[in-house]
Order: C-alpha cells, then sequence, then structure tokens
C-alpha cells in the first residue's frame, strides 16, 4: 500500500500531543438524530444542542436535511446556524454534499454541471462556517479534480467519503487517490467512514430480518459466515440455492455490503484525512458497540497524528424502529462515554 | 428506512359530496429532501384498486403540481419528513367504514443503482 502513498507526503507517527488526552476531537452528524428529526420531535435546535450536551464540539450538518429550502438557504438561516454554534459552544465541524447526477429524468448530469454543483455546496460550507465537505462515494474522480481549484481558493477541503464496501485499495478509491495525489492534498482528501470497519455482523440487521419473517437457519448462516470473515461474494446466490425470499436475500445483501478491513490500512493515507463519520448501529453500553471495534480504531488515529473529528454517525434507528422506541440522543450518549474513555479525557459523562 | 412512516395517520380526507374526491398526506422514505424532478411518483391504491396517475395531485408547502409533472420540476423540493397532501379522484363513493390505502412512493437516488422509495400501507376509519 505504501506505493501509493506520493513521495513527500508527511507521516507523523508519534502522536503529537506530549500527555495522555488525544488531540482527536469529538462531533456528531444531525444525520444521527434522523428519526427524531423525521418525526418533528427533536427541532434542529434540538439536535445541536445534545450534541453539545455529550461534550462535543462539532457539527456536521447534511444542508438537504436539516436546511428547507436548500440550496436556496437565506441568511436568515446562516446566521440562526451561526448563532446556534455561540450560543452552544459548538462549531460546524463539515457539510454534506450530494452529486444528484440524475437530477434530470432523461439525462445524466454533465460534467460542468456537476462542478458547478460542487460550487455551490462549497459555497454553503463557507457560509455556514465548515472546514470541510463530505463528498459521497458516487463522486467521479474528475470531478472532484476539477471542482478542487474553487475548494482551495475558499479556504475548504472536499474529502470523498470511503463508504463500505469500498476500502483503500478498491479500484474506484486508487483513482482517486490518484487525483489527490497529484492535487497535493490541499483542497482534496478522505473522510473515512468507520462502517468498512464491521467486525461482528449488526445484530439489530439480523434481529430485523427476524422479526419481518426471515428463516432463522439462513440468518445464523448469513451472520456465521460474515463473522467467520468468509467469502460473501456468492453469498446472495446460495441463500436463493437455499430457497431464501425477499427478506434472507435482503439480509444477504446487507452482509455483501458491510466490510471488515484492518483499521491500520488508514495509516499511509493519514496526510489525507480530514473527518471521520464515527458510524455505528448498536451502543449496547456505554464503553461497546456491537459490530465495530473503536477500541482497535482509535489508536490508529491517534498513530497517524489525526487531529480532526470524530463525527457520530448513529445508523441503527431503521432496524429498531419496528418494534422499539428509537432513542438517538442516548446512544450518541453512549458512544461519547466511550470515546471520551478511549481519547483519555478525564471528565465523566452524565449517566442517562 | 422510513417507510412504516410514508402514510400519515388520520389525514384521509374527503373532499367532495359525491365522495369521488379525497386527499392524504405522505411523507417522503428518506433521510434528506430531494428536488422533486427525482420524485418520480407516488402510486396511491385504494382498497386495493390502483389510482390512476393523472387522477392524482401532489402539493408541498402550498405548492401543487399534477403527479405526471413531478419529473419535469426543477426547482422545488420534498424536504426531509416533510408531509406532501395527495389529492385524488376515484370511480366509486368512499363509502363509510374501513378504508385502506397504500402509497408507494418512487424515487431516483444518484448514487443507488436500483430504485429508490418504498411503501407503506394505512386502515383509516371513515365517518
Amino acid at each position: 500500500m505504501d506505493d501509493i502513498v506520493k513521495s513527500g507526503f508527511r507521516f507523523l507517527w508519534q502522536p503529537p500531543h506530549a500527555g495522555d488526552v488525544s488531540t482527536i476531537k469529538r462531533g456528531v452528524s444531525l444525520y444521527s438524530y434522523q428519526e427524531e428529526f423525521f418525526l418533528r420531535t427533536m427541532t434542529l435546535e434540538d439536535c445541536v444542542a445534545h450534541v453539545s450536551s455529550v461534550g462535543a464540539l462539532g457539527v456536521e450538518v447534511i444542508p438537504e436535511q436539516s436546511l428547507p429550502g436548500y440550496p436556496k438557504i437565506t441568511d436568515e438561516q446562516v446566521s440562526q446556524w451561526r448563532g446556534w454554534m455561540d450560543k452552544y459552544g459548538t462549531t460546524t465541524s463539515a457539510t454534506d454534499l450530494f452529486l444528484d447526477t440524475k437530477r434530470h429524468r432523461d439525462r445524466w448530469l454533465t460534467h460542468e454541471e456537476q462542478v458547478a454543483s460542487f460550487h455551490a455546496d462549497i459555497d454553503l460550507a463557507v457560509r455556514l462556517g465548515a472546514p470541510v465537505i463530505r463528498a459521497i462515494i458516487n463522486t467521479p474522480p474528475e470531478v472532484m479534480r476539477d471542482a478542487a481549484p474553487y475548494a482551495r481558493d475558499n479556504g475548504v477541503r472536499l474529502l470523498l467519503e470511503v463508504h463500505a464496501p469500498f476500502h483503500y485499495s478498491h479500484p474506484w478509491i486508487l483513482e482517486h487517490l490518484d487525483v489527490m495525489h497529484a492535487e497535493g492534498g490541499v483542497g482534496l482528501g478522505l473522510m473515512p467512514d468507520m462502517g468498512t470497519f464491521v467486525e461482528k455482523f449488526p445484530r439489530v440487521v439480523s434481529d430485523r430480518a427476524v422479526r419481518d419473517g426471515a428463516r432463522p437457519e439462513l440468518v445464523d448462516y448469513i451472520v456465521s459466515l460474515y463473522n467467520d470473515h468468509g467469502d460473501t461474494h456468492a453469498l446472495m446466490d446460495i441463500v436463493h440455492y437455499r430457497g431464501g425470499g425477499p427478506i434472507e436475500m435482503g439480509l444477504a445483501r446487507q452482509a455483501t455490503h458491510f466490510i471488515y478491513r484492518d483499521p491500520a490500512e488508514m495509516l499511509p493515507h493519514m496526510d489525507l484525512i480530514g473527518h471521520v463519520q464515527a458510524k455505528f448501529y448498536e451502543m449496547v453500553d456505554d464503553s461497546t458497540e456491537y459490530s465495530i471495534p473503536y477500541d482497535q480504531i482509535i489508536p490508529v488515529f491517534e498513530k497517524g497524528g489525526f487531529t480532526g473529528f470524530l463525527s457520530s454517525e448513529y445508523e441503527g434507528n431503521r432496524h429498531v424502529q419496528d418494534a422499539f422506541e428509537v432513542d438517538s440522543r442516548e446512544q450518541v450518549r453512549r458512544q461519547h462515554a466511550m470515546f471520551a474513555t478511549l481519547l483519555g479525557e478525564r471528565t465523566d459523562q452524565p449517566s442517562a | 428506512m422510513f417507510d412504516k412512516y410514508i402514510v400519515c395517520e388520520d389525514t384521509l380526507k374527503i373532499t367532495d359530496q359525491t365522495r369521488t374526491r379525497g386527499s392524504v398526506e405522505v411523507r417522503m422514505p428518506y433521510y434528506r429532501g430531494l428536488g422533486l424532478s427525482m420524485v418520480e411518483g407516488v402510486d396511491l391504491t385504494i382498497n386495493g384498486i390502483p389510482v390512476p396517475v393523472e387522477a392524482t395531485s401532489f402539493t408541498v408547502h402550498g405548492n401543487t403540481y399534477p403527479m405526471v409533472d413531478l419529473p419535469t420540476v426543477l426547482d422545488d423540493r420534498w424536504e426531509m419528513g416533510e408531509q406532501a397532501r395527495i389529492d385524488f379522484g376515484v370511480t366509486e363513493p368512499m363509502e363509510p367504514g374501513e378504508l385502506v390505502v397504500s402509497a408507494a412512493v418512487r424515487l431516483r437516488i444518484s448514487y443507488m443503482p436500483v430504485p429508490g422509495g418504498g411503501r407503506d400501507t394505512k386502515t383509516f376509519t371513515l365517518a
């Protein structure tokens, strides 16, 4: 993997902090509160206030989710947002952009239109005070290349999300890395999604399949194969051979979209990593995420000298909402209790 | 991901005296808002009978569009969690009692290789 690192890239093999408190910052993506925000049981300000309440300093926002009227966001909306950042002692850690290549029914967005879409989202990020922007995984490398100068000119960085099933030696990511290295990693970089480190199949997903009527022996087969880190390429075929229906096939497809890679694969790319989407499915208590081994992940960022945000991304709601009350706030609180411990913070989290 | 929330409880209304016109509110099963040109349609079924798309219209934040026109609307959006009103017409009167409403929301999501959206069915009691 070292051969894809451009020579001259700086490497920090020792954490830059002298004491035992990490320089990694804690943040939350408002994606985490999607259930409550969708149902209007939390307002946008409630979401920001909750981020602050768990001791997180960075708020990642998806403008298309949180700000009505996108892309025409008014000055009033922007000043209200910035007012909340001041009131709650937070900053905008990142904005997340989408690229609607299929905006028109009858044609693909042209390259120029795609770059223009990026420019508009860069403008919005600057207005909201975000230093980095999540570029969605479907962004072509040449769009990143041609949007980079505008990002640089505006003092922000476009970070391609590395989202499962993609990983750091995947052809699509390698193409992007070539562009980033050629650009110098100033206006471009990476935003790893921790969904690439799903060590154990999330039980909230398999339990849901069982509640939906999946045959338990096929669920066990899928979960066991995944947890053994077996070859899942033909999993949908096998489930089909065993008579699986739509529920079992859906679970098999999920199993091919979760991946488990060695977190150390991020090390050679650490200078390109500007922000982290700390995906999670189920915090079982204040110290353990059921599927994703954060105790193995955080030391990799410390070793690499990462100083950006670990930004919570709770995605368990959709798997439990059929049978349980979704409590995104409690899930986020637990993840930050875990982060505080793993990062060596001495402050105690309030208990639920 | 939000399929169970598509058809909104307590929103079915009869809107004319012949009981052949009605409205119901629906939400988009997605975690962000979407431009209307990427909403391919909301297919309604009343008591198992599909409502012709020409007999439906779509209203968000006061703006009404014939359902068939949505793919051409480039300057308006369906916001996340926003309740859109679907006005519809049927040929047989909707009699008092139970009425089963299904809605299939079809979305064109650029990063997904397969059609997006979802469907939901709810039973209402008409007075």
